[in-house]
C-alpha cells in the first residue's frame, strides 16, 4: 500500500466535498457531544445517587417538646423509654442493616452545614429540630414496612424515606439524560445519512478513477480505502470538536457555575470527563468508517 | 452460407461453430487447454427483467497469441461478451475461463488478481484529465501497489513502446485522439498482461490514426500476448486478416481464421 498515493487521493475527496464534509463534522460534532453529555449524566446520577442513598434513608422523627402538631405527639415530646422501645423493635428486624441516633444538636449540625450561613439557618435553633433515628435498610425499597410498623407508636411524630426527597432530583437528571439520549440519536441518524449522501457524491464525482482502478486490478479494499478514511477522518474531526464541547461544557456549567451555587451534591469530576472521551473519540472515527464502508457497497461497484 | 464461412475459414486446427443455429449439431472442441487464454463452453447471458438472452449458447476457444476480432451489430452481444471476460458480469449458464481460471469459481477477492493479467482499451480512452501522460500510466501501477523504483524504470519503457517517448510530461488534453489511445494502451500493457480486450480501440479516430494504432496492436500480439478486439471497423478487419468471430442476437454465426468483416458475397 502507499501511503502517499492514499493520503492524497484522501485530501482531494475531502476538499472536494468541502460543504458536505463540514456538514458531517457538525452533525457529528452535536450527535457525539451529546451522547458525551448523556454519559456524564449518567455518570453523575449515579455519583449523587451513591452519595446520597449512603447518607438518606428511613428517619423516625420524634416529638420534641415545642410540638403541638396532635396525633402521636399530643402527649409531648417522646420519653427515652419510648425512644428504648423503638429502638429494640427496630434492632429485632431483619431488614433493618443499622440505627443510628441523631440529637437535636446533631441535627441542628448537619442543617448549618447544608444550609451554611443563608438567611434561613438563622432562623432555626436546635430545640426546634426533631431527634430522630436514622435507620439503615438492607433494601432501601423496602420503606414501607417501617412506615406502617413504626408510624403510629406513641412518641413518633413521622416515619420518613428520605429517599423520596431525593427521587424527584434523580428522576429529573433521567429525564434529561434521556431527552439527551433521544436528540443524540437523532442527530446520528442525521450525521448518519449525510456520511451516507458525502460518500455517494464522492465516489460519483471519482467515478472514472475508480472505474479505472477496478480495470487494472486494483483491489477492493484498495479502491474503497480513500473514501472510508474520508469518512473517519471527518468524523474525528467532528468527535474531537465534541470533545471540546464536553470539557468546555463540563468547565463553563458544572465548575463555574453548579458547583459554585449548589454545595450540597457532589459533582462528577475531570476523571468522569476523561473516561468519556476516548469513546467519543472512537466512535467518531469507527462509526463513519462503517457508514461509509455500506455506503460503497450500495454506490461503488468493486 | 455455411459453405462461404468455411471456404474464408481456411484450415484452422481450433473448431469453430459450424454456423448452423443448432446447438445440437456443433463439433466438439478439442483442444489443448492448456494453451487456450479464453475458453467458453455453453454460455449464456441473460440480464435480469430481460427476456432476451444478451449472449445464446456461446462455445469458443482463444489460444494463447491469437489476435481475434469480435464483429456483429450494436446489441449483438458484443459488450457483454467483454463484460463477462472481465468478469464484471457473471455467465447464467455455462463456464467462462479465462486464463486457465473459471470465472464462476473465481472468488470477489480474487477478481482483481486476475484483471491485472487482463489489459483493456476502450473506445474513449478513459484517461484521467489532471494526471499527466506518465501518471496516468504509473497509476495503474500504483493501485496495484508496485514498487516506487519499478513504476519509475516502467512508465518510460512503456511509452517509449508505444511511440510516445518523452511526452511522459504532457497533458492527456494535450495530445491527439490516437497518442490519447496510445497512452490507454500502454496503460494496459504495462503489467506484461496475457491477454489484451479492446473495445472499439479505433472507434474515435481517423482511418490513418486507426492503421497506427493497428500496427501498435499488432506489435503487442506478436509479443505473445493475446488480443481481442470488438470494432465496427471493417476496413481495419479485412486489412488484417486475422482470425474474426461475429455475433449475431447474441449467437455465434462466424468463426473464421482469417476473416474478414462482413460476408462476402
Amino acid at each position: 500500500m502507499r501511503a502517499q498515493f492514499v493520503l492524497s487521493e484522501i485530501g482531494v475527496g475531502l476538499r472536494r466535498n468541502l460543504t458536505m464534509t463540514f456538514a458531517v463534522i457538525v452533525s457529528v460534532a452535536l450527535s457525539l457531544g451529546l451522547f458525551g453529555a448523556s454519559l456524564l449524566m449518567s455518570d453523575q446520577v449515579d455519583t449523587m445517587k451513591g452519595y446520597w442513598y449512603d447518607k438518606v434513608n428511613v428517619s423516625i422523627f420524634f416529638c420534641n417538646k415545642n410540638d403541638d402538631s396532635g396525633g402521636n405527639c399530643a402527649k409531648g415530646a417522646a420519653t427515652a423509654q419510648q425512644k428504648a422501645e423503638i429502638k429494640a423493635d427496630l434492632n429485632r428486624l431483619p431488614l433493618v442493616e443499622s440505627v443510628q441516633y441523631e440529637s437535636s444538636d446533631q441535627a441542628y449540625k448537619h442543617y448549618k452545614q447544608q444550609f451554611g450561613d443563608t438567611p434561613v439557618a438563622g432562623l432555626v435553633t436546635p430545640d426546634q429540630l426533631p431527634e430522630s433515628f436514622r435507620v439503615k435498610l438492607k433494601d432501601p425499597t423496602k420503606f414501607a414496612v417501617i412506615k406502617s410498623a413504626f408510624s403510629e407508636r406513641p412518641g413518633v411524630q413521622e416515619v420518613q424515606d428520605q429517599r423520596g426527597t431525593v427521587e424527584p432530583l434523580f428522576n429529573l437528571l433521567d429525564g434529561m439524560r434521556i431527552a439527551a439520549l433521544c436528540v443524540m440519536g437523532l442527530m446520528l441518524v442525521v450525521a448518519l445519512l449525510l456520511i451516507v449522501n458525502t460518500v455517494r457524491v464522492s465516489a460519483f464525482s471519482r467515478r472514472r478513477e475508480t472505474g479505472i482502478m477496478r480495470l487494472v486490478g486494483a483491489s477492493s479494499f484498495y479502491i474503497q480505502m480513500p473514501f472510508i478514511m474520508e469518512a473517519a477522518i471527518a468524523g474525528l474531526i467532528g468527535a474531537v470538536f465534541a470533545c471540546v464541547l464536553i470539557v468546555g461544557g463540563k468547565y463553563a456549567l458544572i465548575n463555574n457555575w453548579l458547583a459554585q451555587k449548589i454545595k450540597v451534591v457532589d459533582f462528577i469530576g475531570w476523571d468522569s470527563v476523561a473516561s468519556v472521551l476516548p469513546l467519543v473519540l472512537l466512535i467518531g472515527l469507527v462509526m463513519p468508517a462503517i457508514a461509509a464502508f455500506f455506503a460503497l457497497r450500495k454506490y461503488l461497484k468493486v | 452460407m455455411v459453405a462461404d464461412c468455411a471456404a474464408v475459414g481456411g484450415s484452422r486446427r481450433v473448431t469453430h461453430t459450424d454456423g448452423s443455429r443448432n446447438p445440437a449439431t456443433r463439433v466438439p472442441i478439442q483442444v489443448d487447454r492448456g494453451a487456450s487464454v479464453i475458453r467458453f463452453d455453453n454460455v449464456s447471458k441473460t440480464y435480469p427483467k430481460q427476456n432476451r438472452p444478451a449472449l445464446r449458447d456461446v462455445s469458443l476457444e482463444i489460444e494463447r497469441g491469437e489476435f481475434v476480432f469480435l464483429v456483429g451489430s450494436s446489441g449483438s452481444g458484443k459488450s457483454t461478451f467483454l463484460r463477462l471476460l472481465l468478469r464484471e458480469e457473471r455467465a447464467s449458464h455455462g463456464a467462462v475461463h479465462v486464463l486457465g481460471k473459471d470465472l464462476a469459481k473465481l472468488s470477489n477477492w480474487k477478481v482483481p488478481q486476475m484483471r491485472r493479467q487482463v489489459g483493456t482499451v476502450f473506445q474513449d480512452f478513459r484517461l484521467l484529465p489532471n494526471k499527466t501522460v506518465g501518471q496516468n500510466v504509473a497509476f495503474a501501477l500504483e493501485v496495484i501497489g508496485k514498487p516506487r523504483g519499478q513504476i519509475r524504470k516502467t512508465v518510460p519503457e512503456v511509452l517509449e513502446l508505444v511511440g510516445l517517448g518523452g511526452k511522459e510530461d504532457r497533458m492527456p488534453g494535450e495530445l491527439s485522439g490516437g497518442e490519447q489511445q496510445r497512452v490507454a494502451i500502454a496503460r494496459a500493457f504495462v503489467n506484461r498482461p496475457m491477454l489484451l480486450i479492446a473495445d472499439e480501440p479505433t472507434g474515435n479516430l481517423d482511418p490513418q490514426t486507426s492503421v497506427g494504432i493497428m500496427k501498435l496492436l499488432d506489435r503487442i500480439n506478436r509479443t505473445g500476448t493475446t488480443v481481442v478486439m470488438a470494432t465496427h471497423d471493417q476496413q481495419i478487419v479485412d486489412q488484417m486478416r486475422k482470425r474474426v468471430m461475429e455475433l449475431e442476437k447474441g449467437r455465434l454465426v462466424r468463426d473464421q481464421s482469417r476473416g474478414v468483416y462482413g460476408y462476402q458475397h
